[in-house]
Formats: C-alpha cells, structure tokens, sequence
C-alpha cells in the first residue's frame, strides 16, 4: 500500500478543538486507504492520536519529531 | 476613483468589521473615497449564545434579536440580499435575483451551519439547540419531559466548543429544580478521551460531572442513530439507548462558499492564520467561522480577528502593506453552574490557563450577554 500523503493537517497551534478533533475531522472526508498527515506542537498528541487510532481501528504509520513539531501519518482503514 | 470594501455576512465578524471600518475613517467615507457595504440574508442578527438560555426557558428568543439595521454605524450601506456566487477573478458577488456587487476588497464573514444529513436517523430523531428552530423545539421538548434517558452527541467540527458541557451542566440543573433529577438520566459523550478538548476544562468538569451524577462516555464518535431502537451507536462500537436525543452536529460553511467552490471539502475557506487573507487571493479576508483554521469556532474569535482585518484594510486603502498579525487569541467563558462561570484564554502560542470558576465570572458572563450589542456596534 503506497503512504503518499493524500492530505495533510497543519494543526500546530490548536489548543481547541485540538489537533486529535482536527484529524478526526479530516477523517470523516477522505477514502478509506489515505494517508493522513497532522501536524501538531502538543506534545499530547503523540500520546492521544495513537490512542484513537487504536480505539477505532485505523493504522499508525509512523510518528516524527520535526524539531519544534510532531509529524504524525494515519492510515484510514474503514 | 472611490474604492468599494464588500463585507459578506451580518452576524458577528461581519457587523463588527464593517462598523469599525466606518468608525476609523468616517471622512474618507463621507468625501465618497471608500464605499462600505454590508451584504447580509437575515434583517435579523441573532445572539447565537443566547439559543442555550431559550433551550431552557431561562430567556425568550427576541430578547437575543436586534433588526440588523439598529446595529450599523451610519457610514455602513446595508444591503438584504441572498448571495449565491462569489466569482474572485471578476472581484464580484452575485444575489439570486441577479445582481451584481463589484469589489476592491471583500470580507467573508459567512459563519457555519449545523447538518443533519451526514448521519443517518440523526434529522428524523434528535434536538439541538444550534439553531433558533432547534432550541425552540427543545424548549417544548424539556418542558414536557419528566423521565427517561437523555443523551448529548458531540461532532467535529461544531462551534463553541464549550455549549456541549454547558448543556449538560444546565441539564442536571434544570431536572434538579423541577425535582425530577432522580427520575432523568444524562449521558455526556465525547469524540476523543477525555471530556473536553481542554486538558485543564477537562480536569475540571469530570469530576464534576461525577459530583452531579452525570454519565460521561468518551470515545464516543457518533455513527448512526437507530431511530426504531432508538439508540445512538458510536464509530467505536458503543450503542446508548436514548429517549431524548440532543446532537451537537458536524458545521459546514455557508452554501455560498460551497457553490462557489470556495472552501474545502467541508466548505471552510483555506485561511493564512495570520494575515486573515483567503489563501491565494490578495483581495479577499476571511474570518469567524468561516476560516479553515484549527482554532475554536467562537463569536470571541471573529471579534479578536476584527482588529487584524481591519487595519490591514484600511492599511491597504492607503496604499500600504497590510502588516497586521492576527496571533490565534480566543477567550472563551464557560458556565459551570446556573450561577457560576470561568473563563479561558489562549493564542497561537500560549497554552490556555483557565480562572477558576466564580460567581463574579458568571456575572460578567449574563453582562457580556448584553454588552454583545455595544461590541457589535463598535462602541467597545
Ligand atoms: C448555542 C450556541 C452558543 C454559543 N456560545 C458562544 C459563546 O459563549 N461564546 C462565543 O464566543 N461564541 C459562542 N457561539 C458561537 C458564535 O455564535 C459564532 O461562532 C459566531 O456567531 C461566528 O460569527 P461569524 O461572523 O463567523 O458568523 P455568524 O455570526 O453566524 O454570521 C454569519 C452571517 O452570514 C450571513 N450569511 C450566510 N450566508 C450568506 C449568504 N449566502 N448571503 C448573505 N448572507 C449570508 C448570515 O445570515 C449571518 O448573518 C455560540 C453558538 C451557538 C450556536
């Protein structure tokens, strides 16, 4: 499966909603089989995307420091 | 040659930057050098924080009206008219009984709708309280409920985040006053894992909601509503059985926007997040909750955004470079109690530090709901 990333979140700087609303969001508009890139500063996000992500039953593809931010990629699986 | 401001929308952004624009150059205004003009579908502006009060028959709906004419500067041509087209590269606006509004610069400031259809039974079988028909009919509905199961849903993305809690904090209220608390049941849900997107309101309402005996369900994204069964039935597979079902719905943005292919997929218009202008058009601003910005969808937040629009306005009109920087402020005051309120501010940049909840808060939060009026008329 290709982990182009068919969209990209910048959520750096939401406190609320928050970066986990922002992707959810972008969720509910897009394919089952994207890729899903958020950005975010909180450092809550590393912890809070992957636990949704569980929840739901969607795949981490991979969660990158990018010095000041998190780059965290989800693929939608249903 | 007289440059023409277009201002899209009568409700809080709108109001509010065409008032300021008329009270910060009245003289290039009356000389006929600038035209402002502001294009609203509703002779009505309504007080949206004013539709939770009415839900629960605290207050009557006309006390949260004003005729939008009464709120205007004098230097402000108000026009009533529905737009259905915005075309950028002609730099016009177009009504749906033809006519044509050309600009120089225009504003956006169109809002958000809730919408019922992205989930199905959630038209046939829920309440809100986000629109003025919806909280009219939830009125009726409490009034006549005296047991049974309520449950409020939360969807992404919604403005003021805060009403889903108040809601259910006047909910245990109201039953409490009636004497029928013991005989209602009120189950909170929420998208993600805790209650609020808020780590510190967070903190704050569990507890609470403990306190008060309120059921809290997080993780709770909803999916379909069985209208037969009546249950509301999660993303993750939770299934709440309901008697009364309040939704707090996914927002688009306006038709127009959609239309006009102005927005994406949800019709929120893609928004430099400092300069307020609309991604790749020099000429138009964008604000409230119209924006596609990652920040609260909060009337605090189109007023905060009014000062960044209309500087870099009035900068352009004289032929300078709109330098104004909006840095992501939203304050937002949330009611704990039916006499008790906190408040919370935050940017960009800083992390919100909540006040505790007080009673004096809660007063300035009922004046607030007065001192709207002066702030939409740029008195404030
Ligand atoms: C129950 C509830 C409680 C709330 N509580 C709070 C709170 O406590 N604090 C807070 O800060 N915010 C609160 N809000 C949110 C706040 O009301 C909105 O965020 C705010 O009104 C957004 O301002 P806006 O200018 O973007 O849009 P709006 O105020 O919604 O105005 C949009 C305007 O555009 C006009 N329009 C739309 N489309 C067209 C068209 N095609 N042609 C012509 N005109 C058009 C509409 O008629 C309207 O006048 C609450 C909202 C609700 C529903």
């Amino acid at each position: 499966m290709s982990t182009e990333i068919a969209k990209t979140v910048d959520a750096r700087g939401s406190f609320c909603p928050g970066p986990l609303m922002e992707i959810i969001k972008a969720m509910k508009t897009s394919t089952v089989g994207d890729v899903l890139e958020v950005w975010s500063n909180d450092q809550g996000s590393v912890k809070d995307i992957p636990e949704w992500i569980n929840k739901v039953g969607h795949e981490l593809v991979y969660t990158e420091n990018a010095g000041d931010y998190w780059k965290i990629a989800i693929r939608k699986m249903k | 040659m007289s440059k023409h401001v277009v201002i899209l929308g009568g409700g809080v952004g709108g109001t509010m930057v065409a008032n300021h624009i008329a009270r910060t150059i009245p003289e290039e205004i009356k000389n006929g050098d600038v035209k402002v003009t502001l294009l609203s579908n509703d002779q009505k502006h309504i007080y949206q924080p004013g539709y939770l009060f009415v839900a629960f028959n605290e207050a009557h709906m006309g006390q949260f009206e004003r005729k939008e004419k009464t709120l205007l500067s004098p230097g402000v041509n108000l026009v009533i008219d529905n737009i259905v087209k915005i075309d950028k590269q002609a730099k016009k606006v177009f009504s749906d009984k033809g006519t044509a509004y050309a600009y120089d610069y225009l504003v956006i400031s169109t809002g958000s709708v809730p919408t019922f259809d992205t989930i199905p039974g959630l038209a046939e079988d829920s309440h809100n309280f986000y629109t003025r028909e919806g909280a009219l009919k939830l009125r009726d509905a409490l009034a006549n409920f005296t047991e049974g199961k309520i449950v409020v849903t939360v969807d992404v993305p919604h403005k003021c985040p805060a009403a889903p809690l108040e809601m259910s904090l006047m909910l245990d209220d109201y039953f409490r006053v009636r004497g029928l608390r013991d005989k209602v049941d009120i189950t909170y849900t929420y998208p993600i894992s805790r209650v609020h997107a808020l780590q510190s309101v967070a903190d704050w309402a569990a507890p609470e909601f403990e306190r008060r005996g309120i059921n809290a369900e997080t993780f709770f994204n909803l999916e379909t509503v069985d209208t037969e069964k009546k249950l509301a039935i999660s993303m993750e597979g939770t299934e709440l059985p309901y008697d009364l079902l309040i939704s707090i719905p996914t927002h688009r943005g306006s038709k127009v926007i959609i239309d006009s292919e102005l927005g994406d997929e949800n019709g929120f218009i893609p928004t430099d997040r400092h300069s307020l202008k609309m991604i790749g058009d020099d000429s138009i601003y964008v604000l409230g909750d119209a924006t596609n910005l990652p920040i609260s969808k909060a009337g605090s937040t189109a007023h905060y955004q009014t000062e960044t629009v209309v500087h870099n306005i009035i900068s352009e009109l004289h032929g300078l470079p709109p330098r104004a920087h909006y840095d992501g402020k939203v304050v937002c005051f949330l009611e704990s109690k039916m006499d008790e309120a906190s408040f919370i501010e935050f940017t960009y940049n800083k992390p919100p530090q909540p006040a505790v909840p007080s009673e004096m808060l809660f007063w300035f939060k009922l004046a607030y709901n007065e001192m709207y009026w002066l702030f939409a008329r740029g008195l404030l």
